[in-house]
Formats: structure tokens, sequence, C-alpha cells
């Protein structure tokens, strides 16, 4: 019998992988869950607080208000995401996987190509054209008897989060555009052909053949979308600051964090509060994940193709 | 644990881009990017005229991300050697975590009086951290063309600044007033503070609320609310998304007749040669009644304790509080006013006009900047926010009192 020596070269090979991931992944990610339990004093130096950071956060007025609001604009910031960016993309996937569509290849570059752009080029690009000053917005709207309806939607508390959601939208549009293309594409052609010489309308290939087949697709936007959303934070702060004004309306738990770790003005960062808040943000992630996998993952039929 | 922690740092640092602090050349901090073009091609040069061979980076960052990247880059240890600071609970906050030298006794120092030096004091007044700088005067500048065109008078009180409005307003060529509330600091540093003082008699009220013998529920700060919501009508309709330089070049292209501002907007609107610009204090409630200004000491300069080339540092310091500097300073960084001993003349005419404010109108400094916002909620914050609502018409001065109190007495004694 040989005898059976170590797996050295397993070691070798996990080892650049492993040791990149835990140096900056999973130990900044311990240690901020370790720093939200702290708390420092004048001179700078942590002491053990236990859970107080968090019982601050949840139940403290000033806070869990400012709390619970950025968590409610983040969701309604994530809803608004779900409802047009996701549906849109998979409506502009599904005409660009039709065949002999003129320009196509044009099409998919110009709407891919905001997603490429800097957030703070979009944020600059977006808040010159609803400038009510300068912008070309209203102009535009008075073209078509609009000009009217223009209002100063980044700056009014109603309008603000979705405006700002929408530009969100509208810059990462091509990203589930291109997986669910590109999931689309990989159907193979005779199945297609095959529904075609039954007489299926192409409506109904789309509803029977291609969607169960692409829903493993969706289910990775849905949560790429998910986590991307609740870790946003440069849009917001191109475009309305770190403040998130007016009043707070699009503040999200990015730019929370961000005033609660950083500071802001004269609002002093404290980097354990931080820390708390940010372990909020990973058990927010963490159960939105953990649902999805448990509930939603597990349902999704895989077919062989 | 250590090296956790040094391990936090060092990524914090490769967060918040750093500075470097290298031996034989210091680097600046400072928040006043516009200023960059000054420090490089005059401030700088006239240092190394008489210290040659120290070379000296001005390195800026915008002026609402500063204190939260500086404070950063003091915990990661690459902050620049020389750091601007600002007055008060921000820099004192700093030397209590000994990011700053003390500074007291240093050359330089015995140019300034005691009253300048107190915005960078410890609470007793002992530790000196910051050189005092420079500071700003608010108030409201004009155009004098447009003034001229509609045969407008600077308006000295109320009653004359609103009808002075109404007519612009009704003229419908000009804004009344540049100014948005998008970026909201505005609305407090410059509307708030500046128009405030006249109700709450400026030091008086300022010192009755740190003594916890007045509440902002009191009428003469619900009065500045109001008068503050009452402006707010001649805002113009997409005020609240208009930002801080949106207003700045409505105002330097002559479509506002009024802008809103403290005197360190003067330098950028002279290089607009065509408009034409005038001053005046914030208006007062009747004729004949004590005008108060907000003359806010605004900046001073600290050393940093982790500096490599701390003797370079103290040279420049040593600089920074002679008569050559205070001189320059005060003249070519047009509207920061140099807080030394030094006799200055100031030859800006608009600038001029604003200092000259000093000799008829009483001084305080922003409303806040002292004690008050020590707390959490920071009520600076908590300031921008409420006075952006009021400007916009969204939220009452009952309601902006109500909530500033509140805030405020939740964790400060005096108040409670």
């Amino acid at each position: 019998m040989v005898r059976q020596t170590f797996p050295w070269h397993v070691v070798f090979f996990l080892a650049p992988a492993v040791l990149i991931y835990s140096l900056f992944s999973a130990l900044p990610l311990i240690d901020t869950l370790h720093l939200g339990f702290y708390t420092s004093d004048d001179a700078g130096l942590n002491h053990f607080t236990g859970l107080s950071n968090f019982r601050t956060i949840l139940f403290d007025q000033t806070w869990s208000t400012a709390f619970w609001n950025a968590m409610w604009n983040n969701t309604k910031f994530f809803m608004i995401h779900m409802l047009l960016q996701n549906p849109i993309g998979l409506l502009l996937a599904s005409l660009f996987s039709l065949k002999g569509l003129k320009w196509a290849r044009t099409y998919r570059t110009l709407i891919f190509l905001p997603t490429l752009l800097s957030v703070v080029i979009i944020g600059f690009v977006w808040q010159l054209i609803l400038s009510p000053l300068w912008g070309v917005g209203e102009k535009l709207m008075g073209y078509v008897g609009m000009a009217d309806s223009f209002a100063p939607w980044l700056g009014q508390p109603s309008t603000a989060l979705l405006s700002v959601a929408l530009i969100s939208v509208w810059q990462y549009i091509g990203i589930p555009m291109m997986l669910i293309y590109a999931a689309l594409l990989a159907i193979p052609e005779e199945i297609l052909d095959a529904a075609h010489a039954e007489g299926a309308s192409g409506l109904r290939v789309f509803w029977e053949i291609k969607l169960p087949l692409i829903w493993p697709t969706l289910g990775l936007v849905t949560i790429l979308t998910f986590v991307a959303n609740f870790n946003a934070f440069d849009l917001i702060y191109s475009i309305k600051g770190a403040l998130a004004g007016p009043n707070y309306a699009t503040d999200i738990l990015g730019t929370f964090f961000y005033r609660t770790f950083f500071g802001y003005q004269s609002q002093i960062g404290s980097p354990t509060m931080g820390a708390a808040v940010a372990t909020m943000m990973f058990l927010v992630i963490l159960i939105g994940v953990g649902i999805y996998f448990f509930f939603v993952q597990r349902k999704l039929t895989r077919y062989e193709l | 644990m250590q090296s956790v922690r040094i391990l936090r740092n060092a990524v914090l640092a490769a967060l918040v881009a750093a500075g470097g602090a290298q031996a034989g050349t210091l680097t600046i901090e400072s928040w006043r990017v516009d200023d960059k073009a000054l420090w490089e091609t005059v401030l700088i040069p006239a240092f190394q005229k008489k210290n040659p061979g120290i070379e000296i980076k001005f390195s800026p960052t915008a002026p609402t991300e500063y204190d939260s990247s500086l404070t950063a880059r003091m915990a990661g240890g690459t902050a620049g050697d020389l750091v601007a600071c600002r007055p008060f609970d921000v820099s004192l906050s700093m030397y209590k975590k000994g990011n700053l030298e003390k500074l007291d006794g240093k050359p330089g120092m015995e140019n300034f009086p005691a009253t300048a030096k107190v915005a960078w004091q410890t609470d007793d007044g002992k530790d000196t951290f910051c050189m005092p700088m420079a500071s700003v005067i608010h108030g409201f500048l004009y155009n004098k063309k447009v003034f001229r065109e509609l045969s407008l008078q600077p308006p000295k009180t109320e009653e004359e600044f609103f009808k002075v409005l109404d007519s612009v307003k009704k003229g419908g060529k000009y804004a009344p007033l540049a100014l948005g509330t998008a970026d909201q600091w505005e609305s407090n540093q410059i509307v708030f503070t500046s128009i405030g003082p006249n109700y709450w008699k400026g030091e008086e009220g300022r010192k009755a609320l740190i003594a916890g013998k007045a509440k902002f529920t009191d009428p003469q700060f619900v009065a500045a609310w109001d008068y503050e919501a009452k402006l707010g009508t001649y805002l113009g309709k997409g005020a609240s998304s208009q930002t801080y330089g949106d207003s700045q070049n409505q105002f330097a292209l002559g479509r506002a007749a009024i802008y809103p501002t403290g005197s360190w907007d003067i330098s950028y609107f002279n290089q607009t040669p065509d408009l034409e610009l005038g001053a005046f204090p914030p208006p007062v409630k009747k004729a004949g009644d004590k005008c108060y200004i907000s003359d806010h000491m605004d900046i001073g300069m600290g050393i940093n304790k982790k500096s490599k080339n701390k003797e370079d540092a103290y040279k420049f310091l040593a600089w920074l509080g002679s008569q050559e500097f205070a001189d320059i300073y005060t003249n070519k960084v047009t509207g920061f006013f140099s807080l030394s001993n030094h006799l200055i003349t100031v030859k800006d005419p608009v600038a001029k006009q604003m200092i000259e404010w000093r000799a008829s109108c009483a001084s305080t400094i922003r409303l806040n900047a002292q004690v008050l916002n020590r707390g959490e909620p920071s009520m600076e914050n908590e300031l921008w926010n409420v006075n952006a609502q009021v400007l916009n018409g969204n939220l009452s001065a009952k309601d902006a009192a109500a909530r500033i109190q509140n805030g405020f007495a939740k964790w400060y004694k005096p108040q409670q």
C-alpha cells in the first residue's frame, strides 16, 4: 500500500486565493464586526461595550429614526430597480436576441455605455440636465408642451429619491441586459426551431420556453441588484452629498454609514459606531441573500440543455 | 490586536487618498480648494524666498469632505505636516486625540490677540493648538449695475430690503436672490447665522444658549427663522436643486441682483471683471437698531503631531505669524481678514467695505460653532437640514426651533 502523503499541491494552489481573500475581505469584515462592540473615548482609545452601539442604533430615537429612514429609502431604491431596471433589461435582452434586428450591436453598445462611465460623471451630467437654471430638461420638455410639468426633481423631498433611483437605473440597465442576453443566447437553436415548427407564436416561445430556461439568471440578477443596492453609496453621494438631502429624503444605508463612520462637517466620525452600522448592513444583506438561497434558489428548476 | 489595528489603518489610508508626509517637503492640508493657485504662485514662493530649500505642497480637499477625510488621514498616519484648522470643536477634538502639537509660546504666536486664539484653545484656555489665520464676514453682495438699472439703493432695514426684493421680483428680468438649498450648508452658514444675529443680539444670544439661559424656541430665535422663511419666498422656482456653484454662477453672470454670502466669495467674483460688486450688512429691523454681523474666525493652522519634519513646519508657522504673511493673505486671498495684531491696509474696495462694518456693528461668530456642535445629533448637520427646509417652505419656523431645541437638550446638561 502506498502511504497517503499530505496533498501539499492542493494547499499550494489554494494559498494565493485564500490569502488574498482572507487578507482583504474576510479579515476586514471580521474586524469590522468586532469593532462594532467597542466604543472610543476622547483620546481615541477603544473600550468594549457589548451591544450598546446596536441598542443606540435601534432604540435611541435620533439614531433609530435616521436608521429606519435610511433602511426604508434603501428598500424603495431597491424596489424601483426591481420594477424598472430588471424588467426593462429583460425586455431589451429579448429584443436583441431576436434574429434579424438591425443595428442590434450599436444599440447594445449604446445602452451598455453608461455602465462603463464613472458615477461622478453620471451624477454631474444628470445634475446639469435636470438643473432648473441651466438644464436642457425644461427646454426639451417644452418642445412637447410639458415645460410646466418641469420641477426641480432632485431637490424636492417627494421626488428626489425617485429621480436618483431612475438615474441609477439608467446607468446600470446594461448589466441585467447583458447577463440575460447571454443566457438567452445559450438556449439551443434546436429547441426554438422545434417550437416554431410546432407552430408556437413568438410570445408563447418566450413565456413557455425562454423564460423558464433563464429563471436562474433572473434570480442571479435579482440577488446582484439586491446586494448592489443595499451597498449603494456613490451616486447619492455625488449628487446629493453625504447629508443626502432634502431632509434625508435620499439617505440610504451607505450614506448613513458614511456620516457615522467618517463624520460630516462638524459631526465627528465614530469608527466604532460606524462599524456597528456596517454590521447592520451586513446582516441585512446576509438575511436577504439567505432568504433568496433557501426559499428561491432551491425551488428553481434547472434544465440540462 | 495591534497588528489588526495597523492593518485597519493601512486599509483606511489606502481608501482615503493619501498625501504623504515626507521629510524635506511640507504638505499643507486645507479645505480652501479655491486658493490653490494663490498658495502655489504667491504665498509659497514668498515663504521660500526667505527660507530656501523647503519644499511645500498645498493639497486641499473639498470643504464638505475635509473634516472627515482629515480625521481618517490622521488616524492612518498619512495626514500632511501642516493642517488648516476649523474653529472650535472640530479642531479641539483632533487635539484631544493627540493629532495636533501644542503651540503656546512658539515663534509667531505672540502676534495674535487673546480673542483670536479663543477659537483654537482648550476650554480652560491653557493649550492653544492652532495659529489663527483669518476670519470671514458674512453679508450680502449686490450687483451695482442691476441696482442702477432698477434705481435701487442698498437696504438698511428689513422693510427696505423686502421692498428691494419685491421690485426686482416684479421686474422679472433678474432673480432677486441667488440662493439655492441643494447643498444645504449655505442655508445655515450664510443665511441663518448671517441674518440671525440681529435678532438674538449676536454674542449675547449665543452665550445665553451656551449658559442654558435661552432656548432655540425663544422668540428671538423663532423670529430669525420666520424672517428666513420670508426670504425663502424670493428664491427661484428651482432653488431646491440649485447648488452653491449654481448660485455663484448665477450671480457672476449678472442674472441675480443680490447674493447672500461671506467675504470669501469676493475673490471669486473679482475674476469676473464686468461684475460691479457692492456689499451691505444684514439689514436691521428698524432704522437706528444696533447691527450685528457674523464675523467668523474661520481658519487657523496647526502642526500634525506625527509630522516627520516639525522643524520646517515651525519655521513655516513662524512665517504665518509675520506681518508679511498677514499682508499678502489679507490682500491676495481677498475676503479673508488676518487675525493678527499687525496693521494691514485692505486694498480691495468691497473687502474694505466689509471689514469696516466691524466699526459700526457688533461682531459675533457663527451661532453653533462653539460647544453647541459637540453633541449627538450634530447640530451643524441639523441646522443645515432645518434651514434648507425653512427656506423651501417645507418647515415652519416654530417646528424648526422645536427640532433644534430637542436635539440640543438631548445631550446638553444646561438645557435640560
